[in-house]
């Protein structure tokens, strides 16, 4: 290797100061590694690594606060909403942001969600929605979509016995205390970039005191899917963003232009591609 | 506001405590009977005189957890419940145990098991003392017997939250909840300031300068090995507490032949039966444990060589007897005799079953 190069002068990408060195846990191709960057550069870039405190509860990011390097907590499964809002309302000066999977944020934790956002708490949510239980194993999520197996829906969900997929994220929109929700994904550099956009606006929400910030990032769980990684995304593509569309929802407090007001009050069974 | 003497409930006295010992934030969901707490709260406004945070939460898991996160910034954070709420928050109270966040927790305990009844109940000694939630863990348990004692001790346990960096429940019954006494007030303690906070909860989570290393507030650790040596530590906390910590009130206990074991509105009853015994002539004492974790087990070991024999009166089934039964080691009889389901036993039945069970 041509070592002479490595010069302070030809350096054009780094780490951010606000991960750690710490070698990840995820598996090779899941998008938490690239969510948590995102978030460490728009902390870095916004100069309030000394401010924030980030929430993260069970789930495979379960063990974020070995990667940021901020102050952080980590809470029992589904309650990181509450325990955010207690951390902003007492000290108001910091930047709270939660990190939380489709399991943690829609199931168990369902309320605590629905409540933070309706009381508009001045926080930011980032939620990976990888349609599975991906900690545990892989099982169904509330985001798993009709038709997709998993380790409980071993023949593909059937809404008969599963009940429908639920789009929490439109439904938070509809919630007078959110400010700001958008999808987004990490699966291309392109995506990357207007995910991480998408979570620089978040917290400069958190900053205005405007309300709730919620960014969804459609993710991929490789392992969960059983797929490769390659394989995996373009399922992604294929199957989860018809279901979850990527873009703005609610903007400045107002549903985005172009969403189609249906998409927030009903929707057909979210499907896999027939 | 300084020191006064003052008619409250003994919910209206947590509430008033909470406020003027500096606590920084209250997080609550109502249930009888305790709703006054957040009530009083609620009407004191408290954000406008020492800045207190107060917020209805959406149930008792939201409002536990808000304790949890609110108080890992290392502030004083409390809640109050009642029964069934505690039985929600018991997810809550072993993560802030595991965690090591320091907080107060106030159960006005009604009858159960399920929903119960809305009268007193002193059912709930097991689940405060034993566990409640999953795991290894203890509360510091202070039983109050009166109005007063409802104040006095939030105060108390913001001191031993700190100490130990654990949570403290303050165990007392809907009767205390409910009824009223004079009260003597102090003198505001301001809430802590930033400085104050770094210096007395320097784990705490509100946002990492650039001189410390970052503060991590978990209770996950996946290294078995590690996870011992940490349980370890815990269990060191715990028997310091018991060498340092037990509290407890004796009464008439120096010549009694008998003695009452009783805690909250159950030694109330039972100060009033010795009375009535006394006045027949019959040596009987109280001892009134004030902390239920940790037991005044020495004391009721000590008090086991002279005494003939005790009975342990609970507005339950029969849960604390299980501690006197323990610490006096099988040296004198020791009988329990309960109400239970909301009803208060009368002093005259209570010294009925001391004199047909104990002293025959
Ligand atoms: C009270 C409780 N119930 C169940 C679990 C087990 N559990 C851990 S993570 C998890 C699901 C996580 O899924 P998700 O939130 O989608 O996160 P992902 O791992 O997919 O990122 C479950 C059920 C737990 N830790 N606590
Ligand atoms: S199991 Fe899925 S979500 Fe978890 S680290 Fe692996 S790929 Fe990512
Ligand atoms: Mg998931």
């Amino acid at each position: 290797m041509a070592n002479d190069i490595v010069k302070p002068e030809n350096l054009v990408y780094t780490k951010t100061k606000v991960l750690t060195d710490n070698v990840m846990h995820y598996c090779p191709g899941c998008g938490h590694g690239t969510a948590h960057r995102i978030i460490a550069e728009v902390i870095d870039e916004m100069g309030i690594q000394d401010k924030t405190v980030g929430v993260s509860p069970v789930g495979c990011s379960v063990l974020a606060y070995n990667y940021f390097d901020v102050d952080f907590q980590e809470a029992a499964h589904g309650r990181a909403p509450a325990v955010a809002t207690a951390i902003k309302r007492l000290n108001p000066d910091t930047f709270v942001f939660t990190y939380q999977g489709d399991g943690d944020l829609a199931a168990i934790g369902t309320a605590e969600t629905i409540h933070a956002a309706n009381r508009g708490e001045n926080i930011v949510m980032v939620f990976i929605n990888n349609g599975i239980y991906g900690m545990t194993g892989g099982q169904m999520a509330p985001t798993t979509l009709v038709g997709m197996k998993s380790a409980t829906t071993p023949y593909g969900r059937r809404v008969d016995l599963n009940g429908y997929p639920l789009r929490i994220t439109e439904l938070l929109a509809t919630l007078p205390g959110t400010y700001y929700v958008t999808r987004q994904s990490v699966h291309t550099p392109a995506n990357v970039r207007k995910a991480k956009a998408a979570v620089r606006k978040a917290f400069e929400v958190q900053r205005d005191k405007k309300g709730l910030a919620f960014v969804e990032i459609v993710s991929s769980c490789n392992s969960g899917w059983k797929m490769t990684p390659v394989q995996a995304n373009k399922w992604m593509e294929e199957n989860m963003f018809p279901n979850y569309p990527l873009g703005d929802i609610k903007v400045d407090g107002k549903i985005a232009e172009g969403i189609d007001a249906n998409r927030l009050v009903v929707s057909a069974p979210l499907t896999v591609k027939q | 506001m300084a020191k006064e003497l003052k008619l409250m409930k003994g919910n209206e006295a947590i509430a008033r405590a909470m406020i003027a010992s500096g606590t920084d934030g209250y997080f609550g969901y109502p249930i009888t009977p305790q709703s006054e707490v957040m009530e009083t709260l609620m009407a004191e406004k408290p954000w406008e005189t020492t800045g207190m945070v107060v917020l209805q939460a959406e149930s008792e898991l939201a409002s536990i957890n808000m304790v949890y996160g609110g108080a890992a910034t290392g502030k004083k954070v409390a809640t109050s419940s009642s029964s069934p709420g505690i039985s929600l928050m018991c997810e809550g109270l072993t993560y802030l145990a595991g965690a090591e966040i320091p907080c107060v927790v106030m159960n006005a305990m009604r009858g159960g098991p399920g929903l119960g009844t809305i009268q007193p109940a002193q059912s709930d000694y097991f689940q405060s003392t034993k566990g409640g939630g999953h795991g290894d863990y203890q509360l510091y348990v202070m039983a109050p017997a009166s109005v007063q004692e409802m104040y006095d001790f939030v105060f108390d346990a913001w001191d031993i939250a700190f100490k130990y960096r654990n949570p403290v429940l303050i165990l007392t019954d809907g009767a205390i909840g409910q009824c009223m006494e004079k009260c003597y007030t102090r003198d505001y303690v301001p809430r802590w300031t930033d400085e104050e906070r770094r210096e007395k909860a320097p784990w705490g989570t509100w946002g990492k300068p650039a001189n410390r290393e970052r503060n991590i507030i978990t209770s996950l650790e996946l290294e078995s090995s590690r996870q011992e040596v940490f349980n370890q530590k815990l269990q060191k906390k715990y028997a310091q507490m018991k060498e340092e910590e037990v509290r407890y009130e004796m009464l008439n206990c120096d010549d009694a032949d008998y003695i009452f074991v009783a805690y909250g509105t159950s030694s109330r009853i039972c100060m009033k039966s010795m009375e009535i015994a006394r006045a027949k002539g019959l040596k009987v004492g109280l001892l009134r444990p004030i902390t239920l974790y940790p037991f005044p087990s020495k004391q009721v070991a000590e008090l086991a060589k002279k005494a003939k024999g005790m009975l342990c009166v609970e507005m339950s089934a029969g849960q604390m007897v299980e501690d006197v039964k323990l610490a006096a080691n099988c040296q004198i009889p020791i009988e329990h005799y309960g109400r239970f389901g909301g009803i208060i036993p009368t002093p005259e039945e209570v010294l009925e079953a001391m004199e047909q069970k104990i002293i025959k």
